[in-house]
């Protein structure tokens, strides 16, 4: 780890602004992943700010009738609202599927939404890794890809956002509210929050340098029967092989996202269109244009049968 | 004391202490955080300074240069230690590679330099300061590659073949055959505490605090490896926060704190780094096992091999995974070969139950196949085929050998009778259930084990013997021994463990620490009780020993007494004579497995199993049934989540640390129940016990494999047994 200078932020946009004074720097909250990193000095800010002082940990009612999250609402908390079990089930059975409990007490609604990928050469820093030193090259290809995504991957990353958290707040098309270091804010949909990998792997998401998470606000309540559905080998504490998020409702007309098989939760509307004809019109449109590697074209039929069960459920 | 012919009656067999349930002793010293362990020596070294180990970043080649200069000028850096500073080192007997590498490169994250500071922070950041170039070479490290390139290698306990009979021309002419190839991958220990060492020199004298399941083969190797006298050396290691084989042998954090410590005039504490040792240390081999077996209609196996493949560094050893084909099953013509191939993947050597667990992962598959080709129920087949002889040597019978007790036992409790036979036939909502056996089984070993026993005033026995508990319960069960030989309470009773300067033990191996450990503690405890009787006038073979009392005819006399005028001592340990020779003496279990495969997903949930174990006398019940479900647990690991993973290019196994090399968590292990059969073993040692630790992994893959199949129809011959293995071949989706 190198070292590094601290300090705790006294508003969201002083964070922002402090940001900008340091370009090395970076804001910590919860720091389950963001330590990790720097131990392995995958992450080498040389400034942290502290956010956890900030005011940013309720969950409020929105004008528009939907939720308001705040950036440092514990995956705990925000699994446990009352609100989103009735409202948004998908989300706290997602955030539930998620890492464990004592992480989850820790981790935070922004912190979750950037965690880097869990592909095992971006955590090795004598491997290639245009993640992590871009122009380096990408060992996963032709290497270990069991994990790695099968749609929206590029010559140089085929790395999964490892969220579970993320995948439903896109099946609830949920959006994500900011503040830039000039103190202007806007609301980013988590539709173009997540970037895929193409030539530059390193950026991951829309933020701008010094942006910080507000909070994530979800739309009003649309009903409906919600499932998230963790596919993995270990029971409990592993990242998803596959994962569906899926609101359907009384009519089979709803939404799906999948997660690990993409650099971001992966959900098209395109795809939602075909949902009252059933899982297999469902996986071909979502997954078109797949390239799976040799080690994870299972993926292909796993979505697809996966998401078969989740639609059965869904029916009742 | 030698131990020529089985045990008659003896003091043990009174079992008023031995083979009862006792908690551990060092219990709460553990739950309360006070157990010292290597890293955490605060009461005996106060101001270490921190190793941090850095790890060749190539597979194989030369270090051209190295550039300290960055790190050396780094904050609180005292010293960095390289193999071209270090002075001329020598290398352990156990040992493959070097622990200290450079120039030379023969593995990945082979440790090149040791980066010595004031805190554990700023050795870590000093470490990433390191500028090394180097040169690399070709290597190998893919077994199924190299695999032709194999040699007969000798495996722990025999030779690399073994023939009897005439097995090509039994099998060809067999009415029902199976010839199949199964793989197993390789695997790492994954103990909770990793190699840890403090090391300070006194003059030329050297302490190592450190976790280590061998003492003296400890001493033995830093002394060699440093070139220093055997006599300089003191390793302590009571407490081992876990070590599945990886802790058999002395590691680089050992040899680079002594090091690092010499070279800073300071006491050095190293821990392994997690992402570190998965490459630097040893591993479980990945095998590629090919069996077949010929048999009559009639269930009778005819013929019978085992061939193994393996790869390790060069000098090292082969996985044995065919030893147990050469014991399990009757079989008039047999052959088992073991060819190792050069690899440059780190070294292989023991994990829990080297060469059985492996084996059994294949075997136990393969007879259930056979079993299933010949129509006949897998437990039926395999009482069928059972022996009470050494198949190969039909002359020397087993000590004991209850595998069909083990069997019928477990087929009762697990409701056997209720399984049907067909696969895929079984649902419980969106689960198809199966359930599977395979037999367990262990070889019993003999190791010579010596302690030391005291008698103080106040009645307090002391124990010191350089055995380690490495989490198994050596604590309890030698003080159970000798609470039992001396007749006083189990509170009366101190047992000190793993310091080379008192007598050395079995250590902690091959699941012969238990037995081993607690007999030579029963031989120094028969001494002290000549030397107490002789005290206090008593004959001693007359003299009882029972509630702080000696007593014989109407005389008793308060033990304490022997020890009025100053403490006595005993030294003894138990040697063997040839009884491993004229009989073999081996454990035996049946595994029952009952799991759910999901039927969208094929994710496969362990639901029910039941272990059920002969072997030999059972000292402690709860320690002992602790170490059986442990390694049903591991067995489940085995079965469908552990693989360290090569990369075949680099050279190196890529999931290298406990986030990608997965294994069970608390929720893929539902209820897990085991029965002990009543069996002692006079053959093994006046104890009459064996080993168990090791039995309790061996066939529980096969028994997860066998019920999967069962569940699915789906037959996996490739480890572990993942969902993309099965989903093809899965029913479709309703
Ligand atoms: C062993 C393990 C298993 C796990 N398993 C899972 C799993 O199964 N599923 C899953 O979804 N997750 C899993 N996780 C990941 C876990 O969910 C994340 O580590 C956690 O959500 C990160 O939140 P944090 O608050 O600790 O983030 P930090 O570590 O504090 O920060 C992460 C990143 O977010 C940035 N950041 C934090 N707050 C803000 C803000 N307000 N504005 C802008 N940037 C910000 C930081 O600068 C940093 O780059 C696992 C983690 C571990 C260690
Ligand atoms: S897949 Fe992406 S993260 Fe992984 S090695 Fe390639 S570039 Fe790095």
């Amino acid at each position: 780890m190198k070292s590094f200078t601290y300090e705790r932020a006294q508003s969201p946009a002083a964070a922002a602004a402090a940001a900008a004074r340091h370009p090395d720097a970076k804001f910590i909250a919860g720091g389950t992943n963001l330590l990790d990193l720097m131990k392995l000095e995958i992450e080498t800010p040389a400034h942290l700010i502290d956010v956890n002082g900030l005011a940013l940990d309720k969950i409020e009612p929105t004008q528009e009738g939907g939720l308001r999250i705040g950036a440092l609402v514990r995956n705990t908390d925000l699994a446990a609202d009352a609100r989103v079990r009735r409202d948004y089930a998908v989300l706290s059975r997602a955030l539930l599927a998620g890492a464990s409990g004592q992480l989850r007490n820790k981790a935070t609604t922004a912190g979750n939404l950037l965690q880097r990928t869990r592909c095992p050469y971006f955590y090795d820093t004598n491997q290639p890794c245009n993640k992590r030193k871009p122009g380096s090259g990408c060992a996963a290809i032709g290497g270990f890809s069991r994990q790695h995504a099968i749609v929206g991957a590029s010559d140089a990353c085929i790395a999964t956002h490892p969220s579970d958290m993320a995948v439903a707040m896109r099946a609830l098309d949920a959006a994500v509210e900011t503040v830039r270091p000039n103190g202007a804010t806007r609301t980013i949909p988590i539709a173009e929050f997540h970037r895929l990998p193409g030539n530059t792997p390193h950026v991951e998401t829309a933020l701008s340098p010094g942006e910080l998470i507000t909070a994530v606000t979800l739309p009003k309540p649309t009903g409906g029967v919600q499932i998230y559905r963790k596919v993995r080998d270990r029971a409990s504490y592993a990242f998803a092989l596959v994962s569906v998020a899926a609101i359907v409702q009384r009519d089979g007309t709803g939404h799906v996202a999948l997660g690990g098989v993409a650099h971001k939760p992966w959900r098209l509307e395109s795809a939602d269109a075909q949902l009252p004809r059933g899982a297999k019109a469902v996986t071909a449109e979502l997954l078109s244009g797949a390239k799976p590697t040799r080690e994870n074209a299972f993926k292909l039929p796993l979505v697809e049968r996966t998401l078969g069960a989740v639609l059965t459920e869904a029916k009742g | 004391m030698k131990f020529e012919t089985p045990a008659t009656t003896n003091p043990i067999d009174a079992l008023k202490i031995v083979g009862k349930p006792f908690g551990r002793i060092d219990g709460p010293l553990k739950t309360t955080g006070k157990a010292p362990y290597a890293y955490e020596r605060h009461d005996v070294v106060s101001n270490p300074a921190y190793g941090y180990v850095v790890g060749s970043a190539i597979a194989k080649g030369r270090i051209a240069r190295i550039d300290l200069a960055a790190a050396k000028a780094a904050p609180g850096v005292r010293a960095i230690v390289t193999a071209d500073n270090a002075g001329q080192l020598g290398k352990g007997e156990r040992n493959t590679a070097k622990l200290l590498g450079g120039p030379e490169i023969e593995h990945y994250h082979q440790a090149i330099a040791l980066v010595v500071a004031d805190t554990f922070e700023q050795a870590r950041a000093a470490a990433e300061l390191l500028r090394v170039d180097y040169t690399k070479a070709e290597g190998a490290f893919d077994l199924a590659a190299v695999k032709g390139t194999g040699e007969p290698r000798p495996l722990f306990g025999g030779p690399a073949d073994t023939a009897l009979g005439d097995f090509s021309s039994a099998f060809a002419a067999a009415p029902v055959q199976l010839d199949a190839t199964y793989t197993t991958p390789d695997q790492a220990h994954a103990m909770m505490e990793p190699h840890a060492s403090i090391a300070a020199w006194d003059g030329d004298k050297l302490t190592l605090w450190t976790s280590n399941q061998m003492i003296a083969w400890g001493v033995t190797d830093i002394a060699k490896t440093l070139g220093i006298a055997k006599e300089n050396v003191r390793l302590v290691s009571p407490f081992v926060g876990g070590g599945f084989g990886g802790k058999l042998f002395v590691r680089s954090d050992a040899l680079l704190a002594a090091l690092g410590a010499r070279a800073v005039g300071r006491p050095v504490k190293v821990a392994l780094q997690r992402p570190l040792m998965f490459n630097n240390t040893t591993h479980r081999p990945a095998t590629i096992q090919r069996i077949r077996i010929g048999a009559n209609r009639d269930g009778k196996i005819t013929a019978i091999g085992h061939e193994e493949w393996s790869g390790n560094l060069p000098g090292g050893r082969p996985e044995g995974a065919v030893s147990q084909t050469r014991l399990l099953y009757a079989g008039a013509n047999r052959m088992t070969a073991t060819r190792l191939a050069a690899l440059d993947l780190a070294e292989g050597n023991a994990m829990r139950a080297p060469g059985e667990a492996s084996g059994m992962m294949a075997l136990e598959i393969a007879i259930d196949e056979m079993a299933e080709k010949l129509g006949i129920d897998p437990i039926e087949f395999r009482i069928l085929n059972d022996t009470q002889n050494d198949p190969e040597r039909p002359a020397r019978p087993f000590s004991q050998r209850q595998l069909t007790e083990c069997f019928r036992t477990g087929a009762e409790r697990f409701g056997w009778s209720k399984r049907d036979p067909r696969p895929g036939r079984v649902r419980d909502g969106r689960w198809m259930i199966g359930i599977g056996a395979a037999a367990a089984f262990r070889s019993n070993l003999l190791v010579k084990s010596a302690a030391r026993v005291r008698l103080d005033r106040a009645g307090i026995v002391t124990v010191e013997t350089d055995m380690t508990d490495i989490g198994t319960g050596s604590y309890t069960i030698i003080a159970q021994t000798a609470a039992e030989m001396m007749g006083v309470p189990l509170e009366k009773v101190v047992v000190r463990l793993g310091d080379s300067s008192f007598p050395v033990s079995s250590g902690s191996g091959g699941q012969f620490g238990g037995n081993n450990s607690t007999a030579g503690v029963y031989a120094a405890c028969v001494k002290l009780r000549e030397a107490i009787a002789q005290k206090l006038g008593f004959n001693s073979a007359e003299a009882e020993f029972a509630d702080g009392e000696v007593r014989a005819g109407n005389r008793r006399v308060p033990l304490a007494q022997a020890a009025a005028d100053g403490g006595l001592t005993a030294e003894d340990g138990i040697e063997y004579g040839d009884l491993d020779k004229k009989y073999q003496q081996s454990t035996f279990g049946a595994h029952f497995v009952e799991v759910g495969v999901d039927s969208a997903t094929a994710e496969i949930r362990v639901r029910r199993m039941l272990a059920v174990c002969a072997a030999g006398r059972i000292l402690n019940p709860k320690t002992a049934r602790s170490q059986i479900i442990g390694a049903m647990t591991m067995g489940v690991g085995a079965a469908l989540m552990e693989e360290l993973v090569v990369d075949k290019r680099a050279g190196f196994f890529v999931n290298h640390d406990l986030a990608a090399y997965e294994v069970p968590v608390h929720a893929d292990i539902p209820h897990q129940d085991m029965i002990f059969l009543d069996e002692t073993d006079p053959v093994s040692s006046p104890m009459k016990a064996k080993g168990v630790a090791e039995l309790g992994i061996c066939g529980v893959a096969a028994a997860v494999a066998n019920a999967i199949y069962n569940a699915t129809g789906v037959r996996v011959r490739e480890y572990p047994i993942t969902l993309d293995k099965l989903l093809e071949q899965m029913p479709d989706v309703g």
